[in-house]
């Protein structure tokens, strides 16, 4: 019988070695597969239940999570949620994540690696694990004002320090409300969503850094400018000539200036009236002169084609290299295959107001730990040098008598001077106008550098877009 | 053992245990005098490491008080002190009725119950119960339930061989207790499976109580028959099979098992008696051609029950295919054993600490599911050592095997070791996905009265065999 028993015996051994086997299969070998699993809803509420840290503007919390008694354990909570959804994003429990709540997720929800110390700590102490905060660059004034200044229009505003890159304001309208997302009800979550993406405003876009991009009209003037007179192949005094109407080589289009007729009633017109009075045609001249190798390489070092994250990535500008004349005449004046981001209309105005030195644009001011050690600090960084000092001083004088006398007049700020260029960008036949202003102030000293856009405009860019560039500019100057 | 050898044994076998007792008993005092004044050796032992369990149950309901509450709740913490003097009750009376008995059950089983009611506990947490709606609560009770049936098994059943007397009457209360969920009225179908009978607010398992019976039953039955099932029989090839006569026995269980997989639905029960049985017949023949036959038997009928029961096809699907997204879907497909196993991987080596998991996501996290709510909580640190207290359980109870003097004893010994092996096995293995999943309770762990009541009676009588195993050679050699 004993033979029998100690067979009995390790056959029972067996089974439990099979047990010890299968438990530690699942929760070492196949445990991160399993947390990773769409259906483990345990890692969902882990993610949840840590307290995300809050984005602060001006220590003041855009998005906070705020303690509840659901397995969640904490709401997330915008607090002036249409000002801000475009740059705090949405945080859902089954949509995913946008803006910064996305791109900075694992800092916010404390797994970022600079925080595994913080983690560990916390573990050991008993503490509640929680997440970092993240301080954004936005001045909430000049957000306010841009916001209100864009009205019910359909638009965007990017203000941003010149000098340090730092995005002042960022305001996409029409603007959601991301509080109904963050609810931790999933069938609300899911309709909510869909209404918004239903919406043929297409509120959930962010319009300064994605979308569909623009096209830059006239503001595309200065990437084209920067190329002439950089390259030194041209100053502002060179000449073109100075038809009323063009009609395009090889093809049956006729282009016209903006307002018609011709630019000044000289028969020939410098690159420098051309720009005050943003004229068409000298710069398609201009541009089928200079190449469209040349522009695209000055287009570049502005950040065309390149791709930012600030944090958000940003969706990148482009700028086509034609072979055929008649479409790099088009594209010389913001039309045919040019697409942009506000942003990045900015970002070329910010390094002609930054002596030619381009700052990568950032929303991140600071990074902080739950007990307030920095974990990142603000990052300023040089993007690239796209034109020399001496270019950098010629256009913004150019851009300045644009604004004085020329243009951009609903720009004027008494007493400041302030450099601009408006633009007016067709859609096509029978669609409405994209209407610009871009612009930096003070034009000795500049401390913002700001571009509108407004969508399906009738007029032209100095009447809507200048007045909101030119209230945001005295948000920031304090006028 | 022939049963009318029983009586005189069991007259002596207890005062002429040790030579103090030989002197003959004038007054119930006197007695009980006479016996304090021995050094309990074993009982000590079991005191010291039953203060230990005690103290390791108090902590964990302590743990999941702060974990999931964030505070000290006295109430429940004095309630598990009742238990735990309840134990040291049985502790007590062992003290007198069964001196010799194995030090290291009632600990064991103190501790997998008590941390049973703390993981049951902190379910009802969760779920905001309380009061008698509260599994944890029942619980409590009917541990108390159980801790007193265990006692008064041990103290009524003084000889282990006045069972094997009632062997067919353990025969017919086994197969009673098996059919009684098919009755109908008093018989109820729970998540597909008729294994429970309800009288007024009154629910049981009896299939729990039905295993305690036949391994009574085999035990008896198979020391008897055991020369005719194992002697006689034609060799085929190397090995010698029994004759066609011979195999009513095994037949009729067979057909037991079927009947309970086909018309109570539920795997794993019929794997439970049967493989209980076969280990029984293996280990009173030595003959391995009745496993072999009963193996193919079994998995013959699993398979074709398989191809024609749609339920046993489906746990067969959510095994082999468990995270595929239609199965997964299904009604009653592997969601629950997906959450099951997500929750075990969510504790991962250390667990979340008591109270801070999420066990109550998954399906039955109290009852067929507690090992994973467990696993999430204590980690495979803490399954680790629920494993190992199962495996001393265990081999205690072969050790009465091993040691027993009577063939009776040992064959009863092992026959309720191994079932709750076995049913140990059946539960963890369909949770871990070692085999398919079936509707077993986890023994002292899992919520339910039947299930508690029968496991706390296999360990009076395994405590009972113990005190016997090492009391006999006493006998023999005075």
């Amino acid at each position: 019988m004993n033979k029998e028993l100690k067979r009995v015996s390790i056959a029972v051994l067996l089974m439990f070695v099979a047990l010890f086997t299968s438990s530690t299969v699942i929760t070492v070998f196949q445990v991160d597969n399993l947390n990773a699993d769409s259906r483990n809803v345990r890692t969902l509420y882990d993610s949840y239940s840590a307290e995300r840290g809050p984005i602060l503007v001006n220590g003041q919390a855009v998005a906070e999570s705020k303690a509840v008694n659901d397995p969640y354990k904490f709401q997330r909570v915008y607090s002036n949620p249409l000002l801000y959804s475009a740059v705090t994003g949405y945080f859902t429990l089954n949509q995913g994540t946008t803006g910064v709540e996305g791109s900075l997720n694992s800092y916010l929800s404390g797994t970022a690696n600079d925080q595994f110390f913080t983690k560990i700590s916390s573990i050991l102490t008993g503490q509640n694990p929680k997440g970092a905060s993240v301080s954004l660059t936005i001045n909430p004034k000049v957000q306010q004002a841009a916001f209100d200044a864009l009205g019910n229009n359909s638009g965007a505003v990017v203000a941003m320090d010149p000098k340090t890159g730092a995005i002042l304001a960022m305001v996409s309208k029409p603007s959601y409300d991301p509080n109904p997302l963050a609810s931790h009800n999933t069938t609300d979550v899911i309709a909510t969503y869909k209404k918004l993406l239903a919406d043929p405003t297409r509120p959930l876009l962010n319009r300064t850094i994605g979308g569909d991009l623009y096209h830059p009209g006239s503001v595309f003037k200065l990437v084209v400018a920067s190329a002439a007179i950089d390259s030194g192949r041209y100053t502002p005094d060179s000449q073109f000539p100075n038809p009323p109407t063009y009609q395009l080589p090889l093809s049956n289009t006729v282009i016209t200036n903006a307002e018609g007729g011709t630019c000044g009633g000289t028969p020939t017109v410098t690159i420098a009236t051309a720009l005050r009075l943003s004229c068409n045609i000298p710069f398609a001249q201009l541009g089928a002169a200079l190449g469209a190798d040349t522009i695209s390489k000055y287009a570049k070092a502005y950040g065309y084609g390149d791709k930012f994250s600030v944090p958000m990535s940003v969706t990148p500008s482009t700028y086509p290299i034609n072979t055929d004349v008649a479409k790099l005449m088009l594209s010389s004046f913001g039309q045919d295959e040019d697409r942009v981001t506000p942003l990045q209309i900015a970002m070329t105005t910010a390094a002609i107001a930054n002596k030619g030195t381009l700052m990568s644009p950032t929303l991140i001011k600071e990074i902080d730990a739950p007990d307030l050690t920095v974990i990142q600090p603000f990052q300023e960084k040089a993007y690239g040098q796209p034109i020399t000092a001496q270019t950098s001083a010629t256009l913004t004088q150019l851009m300045v008598s644009n604004v004085s006398n020329g243009a951009a007049s609903n720009a004027r700020i008494a007493g400041v001077d302030v450099a601009g260029k408006t633009g007016t960008a067709q859609n096509g036949a029978g669609k409405s106008n994209t209407l610009w202003f871009t612009g930096f102030a003070p034009a000795n000293d500049p401390q913002v550098a700001v571009a509108v856009v407004v969508e399906n405009g009738t007029s032209f860019g100095n009447a809507v877009a200048a007045p909101i560039a030119k209230t945001v500019i005295e948000a920031v100057l304090n006028k | 053992m022939p049963p009318s050898n029983s009586a005189p044994t069991e007259k002596i076998g207890r005062p002429a245990g040790r030579p103090i007792e030989a002197a003959p008993r004038n007054t119930f005092t006197d007695t009980i005098r006479l016996r304090l004044r021995v050094p309990a050796k074993l009982r000590n032992l079991e005191l010291v490491l039953l203060l230990f369990a005690c103290a390791i149950v108090g902590s964990s309901i302590a743990l999941v008080q702060l974990g999931a509450l964030g505070k000290l709740d006295g109430s429940v913490l004095v309630i598990g002190t009742l238990l735990g003097v309840l134990a040291i009750g049985m502790h007590v009376a062992m003290r007198f009725v069964a001196v010799e008995a194995d030090p290291f059950i009632l600990p064991v089983i103190t501790v997998l119950n008590g941390l049973g009611i703390a993981e049951i506990y902190r379910l009802d947490i969760s779920r905001h119960l309380t009061g008698w709606n509260a599994a944890g609560v029942r619980q409590i009770a009917w541990t108390a339930m159980a801790m007193l049936m265990a006692l008064a098994v041990i103290l009524l059943i003084r000889n282990h061989r006045v069972l094997q007397r009632y062997r067919y009457v353990a025969m017919f209360v086994g197969i009673v207790l098996l059919l009684l969920p098919m009755l109908p009225v008093i018989g109820q179908t729970v998540n597909g499976a008729r294994l429970w009978i309800h009288i007024g607010s009154f629910n049981f398992q009896p299939g729990e109580l039905a295993k305690i019976a036949l391994a009574i039953f085999f035990a008896g039955y198979l020391v008897t028959a055991r020369d005719s099932l194992s002697l006689v029989g034609r060799k085929v090839l190397w090995m010698r099979f029994p004759r066609a006569r011979d195999l009513g026995p095994i037949l009729i269980i067979w057909v037991a098992a079927m009947a309970v997989l086909i018309f109570q639905r539920d795997l794993g029960t019929a794997l439970l008696y049967f493989g209980l049985f076969l280990v029984m017949i293996y280990v009173a023949t030595g003959r391995a051609s009745w496993v072999i036959l009963g193996l193919g038997l079994f998995v013959g009928g699993a398979i074709i029950a398989g191809r024609v029961l749609g339920y046993v096809a489906g746990r067969f699907n959510s095994w082999l295919d468990a995270f595929s997204p239609t199965i997964y879907n299904e009604q009653g497909g592997s969601y629950q054993l997906v959450q099951g196993i997500f929750g075990l991987a969510h504790g991962g080596l250390i667990g979340t600490g008591w109270g801070l998991g999420r066990p109550g996501i998954t399906p039955l996290a109290e009852s067929d599911f507690i090992i994973s709510s467990l696993g999430e909580e204590i980690g495979l640190a803490g399954l680790f050592a629920i494993l190992a207290l199962y495996l001393l359980f265990i081999s205690r109870g072969f050790r009465i095997a091993f040691a027993g003097q009577d063939d009776f004893g040992r064959l009863l010994g092992v026959g309720l070791s191994f079932v709750i092996a076995l049913q140990v096995f059946i539960v963890l293995g369909g949770v871990t996905r070692v085999i398919p999943l079936t509707g077993l309770t986890t023994p002292f762990l899992a919520a339910g009265g039947s299930s508690l009541v029968a496991n706390w009676i296999i360990a009076a009588l395994l405590l009972r065999l113990s005190d016997s195993v090492r009391n006999q050679p006493r006998l023999v050699v005075e």
